[in-house]
């Protein structure tokens, strides 16, 4: 089926999968007000169910969107093989914030259904900004996200940790707005549209505009806060470290994935016609992401916060893919936001694993012995740990050789160069876990110990685990799949990484 | 007509106020005003822009005033839970997550 | 043609400097003495009770937030009101889609209690 845009019912196909999800929402909404007593009562477990049915059903309307083309590459939404995967990759990072949420809520006694209507509200946001070809759905996408998530991160209000990130997040995810949206009121005024296909052909003569130039240039801050770039991080430490544990993993994966789609499609194919200008400034704020993310980590204390910076670095990381603008970059993207979010979602389920009576364990000594304890969990810790840090045998080495090799191939060799460097910093703070895990003696009291992730939970991590690990062994239809995916936004040369195109 | 440059720059003006108001003020509920007033700039300069660029820059400004109905909503109630452990809406009291 | 808006100048003036005029004259001539009640605040003739600066129950937040979501509302309705014969059956059902969503949240807010005052 093609899609001319011609008639507004165009764009109800266009967007099946977000209609599904938010009228799902709605329904997980409805369901939980009316099978509770009252309003204090704790929501059944059938509405958790009835959340990941809502996801699968997503994913199948997400599956037919590529059965139909569009007309033109000129809609506000765009429809095409890229979207497609960027949407499955936030609708498994919504399936596995769900699941390390079942148990999780009751014993933290906020098992609340908005918790879960919310978290669908949030990957529809998800899900829209990988689709937006025009930066005024971006921005309302961008927003149906962050509401949703500011509130997410407050959802236990008797905490003040929580309410606290909640509090910064909120204030610097709205700042960020701010710029976010004066940038497109520039661009808007001085391009006179906000669709970046009518953009496109203006770009040469846009070059030279002060008022497009900054417009374009307060767009890239708003997105990089967005995303967690340094110097734009400050609220991402907190807020991780605030949230409930199954909402930090949605925001280091979900909402990261989303919001570097939105970076490809406005940058590195929007803008791609000043790539000279944008890119510097990219270079150095990934060059100061990877590096100082990756020196801070060093020094925490706490686990949660570690992994918090581990994932600002690897927006960095990300980041060098972006800027190999090209068919390889946007690729190696893929394939590694999808390992990415696999071991970062599986890493901070661990994190809620380690527990005592309803709080979890973050420091870092209370890591000692976990791996004799709990032989299963601290062996699929250890694969996440190893993955992240990029070790072989690992899905997340095939990734970072895939992004060095785009960044070769785009000449970018000082960023390729900074990646491994960075990598090998790194390397350090994964591993010290991994040592005190299995090397240090686990101290003599174990009273209370509990596992707050309950079997569906387990079930998804070491699922998450094997699945790591298959993606260095059998990495090729991934890769395959990733770069057919790409292709209605870069012209794709001849082969990819030595597979055939 | 008002011309072009006079009301973006004014839109300017109160951006740069906004983004000054959020970097220097220190109360929560004066920040978030500070952010609405860089929100209500950006739609200011939409207004403006539209008899140039289109009729899209006043269909956008409802988009944007939804938006920051829903962002008050969800900051006020944020606020209020802060407020209901700190007793203070001041961020400098706000050190149980280092920055 | 600036000639003709010369009488509403003059009108203008006039009216301004008698405005300020009667407040000055009123400042100057009349007698001022300070005391409790004329200083306190009006209100109606009763006797004020307690400070202004009160605490006001967090119920009225909720009742805030709830005006605010049907505030908003007429800012999409009543554009699409004004057009409504124009824009016919396509926008007829977009603006069902958008009060079905608004009537989804209203159950919500009735069954979680929100719209009781106790």
């Amino acid at each position: 089926m093609t899609l001319d845009f011609a008639s507004q019912a165009d764009y109800l196909l266009a967007l099946l999968p977000e209609i599904v999800l938010s009228l799902w929402a709605m329904l997980v909404l409805m369901v939980d007000v009316f099978q509770k007593g009252n309003r204090v009562e704790a929501s059944r477990p059938v509405v958790a169910w009835l959340s990941l049915a809502g996801l699968v059903v997503t994913a199948a309307a997400n599956g037919w969107l590529l059965t139909i083309e569009e007309a033109a590459v000129t809609g506000m939404v765009a429809v095409d093989s890229f979207r497609v995967f960027v949407n499955f990759i936030v609708l498994i990072a919504a399936a596995l914030a769900i699941l390390i949420s079942i148990g999780y809520l009751d014993r933290r006694g906020i098992n609340r259904g908005e918790f879960y209507a919310l978290l669908l509200f949030a990957t529809v946001g998800m899900m829209l900004l990988g689709a937006a070809r025009d930066l005024i759905l971006l921005f309302l996408a961008l927003e149906l996200m962050s509401v949703a998530l500011y509130v997410l991160v407050g959802f236990d209000r008797r905490d003040p940790r929580s309410s606290e990130g909640a509090l910064k997040y909120f204030l610097l995810g709205s700042f960020s707005s701010g710029f976010l949206l004066y940038g497109i009121a520039l661009v808007f005024g001085s391009a006179r549209s906000t669709n970046l296909s009518a953009i496109v052909p203006l770009l040469p003569s846009l070059q030279e505009s002060p008022m497009f130039l900054i417009g374009a240039g307060l767009l890239l801050v708003g997105l990089a806060f967005k995303v967690a770039v340094m110097p734009f991080h400050v609220w991402t430490p907190d807020a991780y470290d605030g949230a409930p544990t199954p909402v930090t993993a949605l925001m280091a994966t979900g909402v990261k994935a989303a919001a570097f789609a939105a970076f490809i499609r406005v940058f590195a194919v929007g803008f791609a016609g000043i790539y000279n200008e944008w890119s510097v400034v990219l270079s150095w704020l990934a060059l100061l992401t990877m590096f100082g993310a990756n020196l801070i980590a060093l020094t925490q204390g706490s686990v949660k916060r570690m992994l918090a910076y581990s994932s600002i670095a690897h927006a960095g990381y990300l980041l060098v893919a972006v800027l190999a603008a090209n068919a390889y970059g946007a690729a190696a993207f893929l394939f590694y936001l999808l390992v990415y979010t696999l071991m970062t979602a599986g890493a901070f389920g661990i994190v809620i694993a380690n527990s005592r009576g309803a709080n979890e364990l973050n420091k870092l000594d209370d890591y000692a012995g976990f791996g004799w304890r709990e032989p299963l969990l601290g062996a699929v810790f250890s694969i996440f740990l190893l993955s992240l840090a990029g070790f072989p045998l690992t899905g997340g080495f095939i990734g970072k050789l895939y992004i060095l090799r785009s960044s070769l191939e785009a000449g970018n060799v000082e960023l390729a160069v900074s990646l491994v460097l960075a990598s090998v910093i790194s390397y350090f703070y994964y591993l010290r876990v991994v040592v005190v895990m299995y090397m240090r003696p686990a101290p003599a009291e174990e009273a209370n110990r509990t596992v707050l992730l309950t079997g569906p939970g387990q079930l998804a991590m070491s699922v998450s685990a094997v699945a790591v690990l298959a993606l260095f062994f059998v990495p090729g239809w991934v890769l395959d799949v990733a770069q057919r995916s790409v292709a209605s936004l870069f012209t794709v040369p001849g082969t990819f990484f030595g597979l055939g195109p | 007509m008002l011309p072009l440059n006079a009301a973006l720059f004014l839109s300017a003006i109160l951006f740069a106020i906004g983004t000054a108001g959020v970097v220097v003020r220190r109360n929560a509920i004066i920040l978030f005003m500070c952010i609405e007033l860089m929100l209500n700039a950006a739609n200011l300069a939409f207004v403006a822009l539209s008899p140039y660029a289109g009729i899209d820059g006043q269909v956008i400004v409802f988009f944007v005033i939804a938006v920051a109905a829903a962002e008050a909503a969800v900051g006020l109630a944020i606020i209020i839970a802060v407020f209901r452990h700190a007793e203070s809406v001041d961020i400098r009291n706000f050190s149980l997550l280092r920055w | 043609m600036l000639r003709s808006y010369l009488p509403l100048l003059i009108l203008l003036g006039i009216s301004a400097a008698q405005a300020v005029g009667m407040v000055v004259v009123s400042q100057v001539l009349s007698p001022t003495k300070w005391t409790w009640v004329k200083a306190s605040p009006y209100e109606s003739g009763i006797d004020p009770l307690g400070s202004t600066r009160e605490r006001f129950s967090v119920k009225f937040y909720v009742v805030a937030i709830l005006f605010i979501v049907f505030d908003v509302e007429t800012v999409f309705l009543i554009p699409w009101a004004v057009v409504m014969r124009e824009v016919g059956v396509a926008g007829f059902v977009a603006a069902a889609m958008f009060i079905f969503i608004l009537t989804v949240g209203l159950i919500y807010e009735w069954r979680k209690g929100a719209l009781e005052w106790d």
